[in-house]
C-alpha cells in the first residue's frame, strides 16, 4: 500500500502540480487570444509580447515597492503591483488599437492583413520591452518560497517520496481559478458581457439591436490586457522573466486556444490544461512509478519515457498540428463566446 | 516629378540601395559592405520564395525558418566527409529505423484508404499503427543512434555527409525543402489562411526541434563547423604569387584583399543564382500559368468554376516557393561555413522575411528582392545608426549619467522597434509596398 502512495506522491509532485500550474498560465493566455479572435476576428501574434509588457511593468513597480519597503508577506509583492501593470497594459493596448488596428477595422480588412499588422505590433513591442528592461533574465520573486516542503511532507506521512508545493504554484492556480470564474460571470451575467457575446456571435444582428461596437471593442481590449498581464506575471513569477521566452510561449498558447476551439472561452481553458498535461505526460520518465507499482524485486533499464525531455515544447506543436488537420474547429467547437 | 519617379521607380530605388552600400563601404569598410551585400542577396532569395507563395497565390506560410534550416541541413549532409566509424557502429540501426519509419507511413496510408467506411474506429486503427511503429522504431533505432553519438562526440558524434562539393547542396537543399513542403501542403493547405499560418509556424518549430535534438544526423547544438567552400580560401590566396602581385597592383594589403576577393566571389555566385531565379519567376508570372495563379488568388471560387484545380495549383506553388527558400538556406550555410541549429529563430528567419516581402511589394518579384535588400541593410545598420543617433542626442548629458548609459545599451534593440514601425506604416499608408504589383488587364 505504501508503494501505491509513494507512486501517487511522485506523480503528484512531478506531474499534477506542475501540470496544473503551467496549464493555468496557458489557459489565461489562451483566453486572451480567444477573446481577440471572437470579437475582433483575427489571430493576435502580438499577444505574447503584450503578456511580456504587462509582466515588465509589474516587475518595475514591484522593484519600486520593494525599495519602499512595501510587502505582503508571505505572498510575493508582485501581486500588489499587478493592478498597476494591468493599468499600463490597458493604456498600451488601447493606444495600439486607436493608432493601428482601428484603421484596418474601419476598412474591414482581411483577417490575414490583421495578422500581419499584429506581427508588426509584435516587433514594436518586442523592441520596446528590450529597450526598457533589456533582454536578460529578471527575477522578481520574494516572499515565502515553499508552502509545503518535500522534507516536511516525508516526515508527516512517513513516505519515501516528498510532495512540495511552491508558493508561486499555489498563487498561480488560485489566481487562475478566481480570474476564470470572474470572467465567466462577467460574460454570462452582465449586460456588457452579454453584448460582447452577441457581437461575437453575429455582428450585424448585434449592431441592429443597438449594441455599440466601439464599446465592445474597448471592453475586449481591456479584458485582454488584464488577462495578458496576469498570465505574463504569473509565468514570470513561476519560471523567470525573459522577453524572448514570451515569444516562444505564443505557440503553446495558440495551441491551447485552437485545441479547445478558437473563440470559445471554455475551450481555451480546457485547451490550456490539455496542452500542459500532454507535454508532461509524454515526456515524464515513469521508471520510479513503475518500480513502485511493479513487483518488489523488479529491475528496469530504460527510463520508461515516451519522448525525450528535449521534446517537451515540441509536443504542444505536434498536438496543434494534429488538431488542425483532423479537427480544425477544436474539441469544443460550435460554441463561441 | 512624380511622373518621372513613377517611370523610373525601379531604377531609382535600386540605385538608392547601391548608393547605401557604397556609403557603408566608404564610412565603415569595403569588407563590411560586401558582407551586408551577400546577406542581402540571400535574404532577397528567401523573400522571392515567400513572394512566390504569398504574392502569386495568397498562401500565408509562416514556416520560412523550417525550410531554410532544411536547406542548411543539406549543406551538412552533402559536403561533410562521412564518418566511417559511426556508420559501422550504428549505421545498421539507423537504416533499420528509416525502413521502419517508411514502412509505418506506407502502412498508414494504405490502411487509411481501405478503412474509410469505418468512421470513428479508423482513427483508433491509425493510432495503433503509429504507436506500434514508434515502439519498433525506438527498439531498433535508439541503440544505433546512441552508438553513433558516442563515437568521438567532441569532434564527430554523427554520421557525417557524403563528402561532395558544397554546390551540390544547393539544389539538394531545395529538394529537401520541396519534399517536406509537399507533405505539409498535402495535409495543411486545406486550412483557412490564419490557421495555415499557425500550422506552418508550428511545423517549422518542430523541424528546428528535430534538427537540434537528433544529434546522430546534425550534431544538434554542438554545430557543424568547417563546411567546404565553393570559393578559394583566404590563406591560399595570400600565399599565391599572382594574388600578391594583384593586391600590390591595386594597392591593398594582402590580408584585406584576400577577404574582399572571397566575398566578391560569393557575391558573384549569389548574383548568378538570383538572376536565374528572377528570370524564371518573371517568365512564370507572365505565362498563362501566372495568369491562372493570379486568377486563383483573386477569386478562388471563380477560378474553380472555370475548371482550374485550385488545391493542386496551391500545392505546386507552395512546393516551388519552399524550394526557393531551401535553396537560400543552403546558400546561407555555405556562406557561413557552418551549420548552427540554435541560430534559427522565427523572428529573424520567418517574420523578418515576411516584412521584406510586404515592404518590397507583394506580388512583384523585383519588389521582394528590393525589400530583402532594404530590410536586411536596415537590420544590420540600425544598430550603428541608432548608437550614433542616441550618442548625438544625449551628448549634452553627463557622460556618467545612468540614463545615457541605459539608452546606449538599449540602442541595439531599436531595430526591432524600427522594423515594427516601418511595417505598420507600410501597411497603413502604402499597402502595395515600394514596388507595387504591375496592373495587368
Amino acid at each position: 500500500m505504501t508503494d501505491f502512495f509513494n507512486a501517487l506522491t511522485l506523480l503528484g509532485n512531478f506531474l499534477i502540480i506542475p501540470g496544473l500550474t503551467y496549464g493555468s498560465q496557458l489557459a489565461l493566455g489562451a483566453l486572451g487570444v480567444t477573446l481577440v479572435y471572437g470579437v475582433l476576428r483575427f489571430s493576435n501574434f502580438g499577444h505574447g509580447e503584450t503578456m511580456a509588457f504587462g509582466a515588465m511593468v509589474t516587475i518595475l513597480v514591484t522593484w519600486g515597492f520593494q525599495s519602499l519597503g512595501l510587502s505582503i508577506q508571505p505572498l510575493p509583492t508582485a501581486l500588489l503591483a499587478i493592478p498597476v501593470g494591468i493599468l499600463a497594459t490597458v493604456i498600451l493596448t488601447l493606444l495600439i488599437d486607436r493608432f493601428v488596428y482601428r484603421y484596418h477595422r474601419e476598412r474591414k480588412a482581411n483577417p490575414v492583413i490583421f495578422l500581419i499588422v499584429s506581427i508588426g505590433v509584435m516587433f514594436f513591442l518586442g523592441g520596446l520591452i528590450r529597450f526598457i528592461i533589456g533582454p536578460g533574465d529578471q527575477i522578481f520573486f520574494d516572499g515565502t518560497r515553499f508552502i509545503l516542503k518535500a522534507r516536511e511532507f516525508k516526515q508527516m506521512t512517513g513516505l519515501n517520496e516528498g510532495l512540495s508545493l511552491k508558493m508561486t504554484q499555489a498563487v498561480t492556480i488560485i489566481t487562475a481559478v478566481i480570474i476564470v470564474a470572474a470572467m465567466f460571470w462577467f460574460l454570462n451575467h452582465t449586460r456588457t458581457g452579454k453584448s460582447m457575446r452577441a457581437y461575437s456571435d453575429n455582428e450585424n444582428l448585434a449592431l441592429l439591436s443597438g449594441i455599440n461596437p466601439d464599446r465592445v471593442v474597448l471592453i475586449t481590449w481591456i479584458l485582454v490586457a488584464a488577462l495578458a498581464t496576469i498570465a505574463g506575471t504569473l509565468y514570470g513569477l513561476d519560471k523567470s522573466f525573459k522577453p524572448f521566452v514570451y515569444m516562444q510561449l505564443l505557440l503553446p498558447i495558440f495551441a491551447s486556444a485552437i485545441v479547445g476551439g478558437v473563440g470559445n472561452p471554455i475551450g481555451a481553458i480546457a485547451g490550456g490544461y490539455v496542452i500542459a498535461f500532454s507535454e508532461l505526460i509524454l515526456t515524464f520518465a515513469y521508471k520510479k512509478v513503475v518500480l513502485y507499482l511493479g513487483p518488489d524485486n523488479m529491475e528496469l533499464e530504460s527510463l520508461v519515457q515516451f519522448l525525450g525531455t528535449d521534446y517537451k515544447i515540441a509536443v504542444s506543436f505536434i498536438i496543434l498540428v494534429i488538431v488542425l488537420i483532423i479537427r480544425p474547429t477544436g474539441l469544443f467547437s460550435g460554441k463561441t463566446i | 516629378m512624380t511622373a518621372l519617379y513613377q517611370q523610373y521607380r525601379n531604377q531609382i530605388l535600386f540605385s538608392l540601395m547601391a548608393g547605401l552600400l557604397i556609403l557603408v563601404a566608404l564610412i565603415q569598410s569595403l569588407s563590411v559592405s560586401l558582407t551586408i551585400l551577400n546577406l542581402c542577396l540571400i535574404s532577397a532569395i528567401m523573400a522571392l520564395g515567400v513572394n512566390i507563395q504569398w504574392g502569386y497565390a495568397g498562401l500565408f506560410n509562416v514556416g520560412v525558418m523550417g525550410f531554410a534550416a532544411l536547406g542548411g541541413l543539406a549543406g551538412v549532409l552533402i559536403s561533410m566527409p562521412p564518418v566511417s566509424d559511426a556508420w559501422q557502429a550504428g549505421g545498421l540501426g539507423i537504416l533499420l529505423g528509416l525502413v521502419i519509419t517508411i514502412g509505418t507511413v506506407v502502412t498508414c496510408l494504405f490502411a487509411w484508404s481501405r478503412i474509410q467506411h469505418l468512421r470513428r474506429q479508423r482513427y483508433w486503427i491509425i493510432a495503433v499503427i503509429i504507436i506500434s511503429g514508434y515502439a519498433l522504431l525506438r527498439i531498433f533505432f535508439d541503440p544505433g543512434a546512441d552508438a553513433v553519438e558516442s563515437i568521438n562526440p567532441s569532434v564527430t558524434g554523427y554520421l557525417g555527409g557524403l563528402g561532395l562539393p558544397i554546390l551540390v547542396a544547393w539544389p539538394v537543399g531545395a529538394l529537401f525543402a520541396a519534399g517536406i513542403a509537399f507533405v505539409i501542403g498535402k495535409v495543411a493547405l486545406g486550412l483557412r489562411s490564419d490557421y495555415l499560418a499557425i500550422a506552418t509556424l508550428g511545423i517549422s518549430e518542430i523541424i528546428i526541434f528535430f534538427i537540434k535534438n537528433e544529434e546522430w544526423l546534425t550534431r544538434g547544438v554542438k554545430n557543424v563547423n568547417g563546411l567546404s567552400r565553393p570559393v578559394p580560401y583566404e590563406i591560399d590566396l595570400q600565399q599565391a604569387q599572382w594574388f600578391q602581385d594583384w593586391a600590390m597592383a591595386i594597392g591593398m594589403p594582402v590580408d584585406d584583399a584576400s577577404a574582399v576577393f572571397v566575398k566578391v566571389c560569393y557575391a558573384l555566385l549569389f548574383i548568378a543564382v538570383i538572376g536565374i531565379l528572377l528570370w524564371l519567376s518573371e517568365t512564370a508570372l507572365k505565362s498563362p500559368w501566372g495568369r491562372m495563379m493570379r486568377a486563383i488568388r483573386d477569386n478562388e471560387t471563380a477560378a474553380a468554376a472555370m475548371g482550374k484545380d485550385v488545391t493542386w495549383q496551391h500545392l505546386r506553388v507552395f512546393v516551388l516557393g519552399s524550394a526557393v527558400i531551401g535553396l537560400a538556406g543552403a546558400m546561407l550555410t555555405t556562406l557561413d561555413g557552418q551549420f548552427t541549429p540554435v541560430g534559427y529563430n522565427p523572428l529573424r528567419f520567418t517574420f523578418l522575411i515576411w516584412v521584406m516581402v510586404i515592404i518590397g511589394g507583394s506580388g512583384n518579384n523585383w519588389g521582394a528582392v528590393l525589400g530583402g535588400f532594404f530590410i536586411w541593410f536596415f537590420w544590420i545598420e540600425a544598430e550603428p545608426i541608432g548608437l550614433w543617433l542616441i550618442d548625438a542626442l544625449t551628448s549634452g548629458m553627463d557622460p556618467q549619467s545612468a540614463v545615457r548609459a541605459h539608452l546606449l545599451e538599449g540602442a541595439a534593440h531599436m531595430r526591432l522597434m524600427t522594423v515594427g514601425i516601418i511595417l505598420l506604416l507600410t501597411l497603413r499608408y502604402a499597402p502595395e509596398g515600394l514596388i507595387p504589383e504591375k496592373k495587368r488587364l
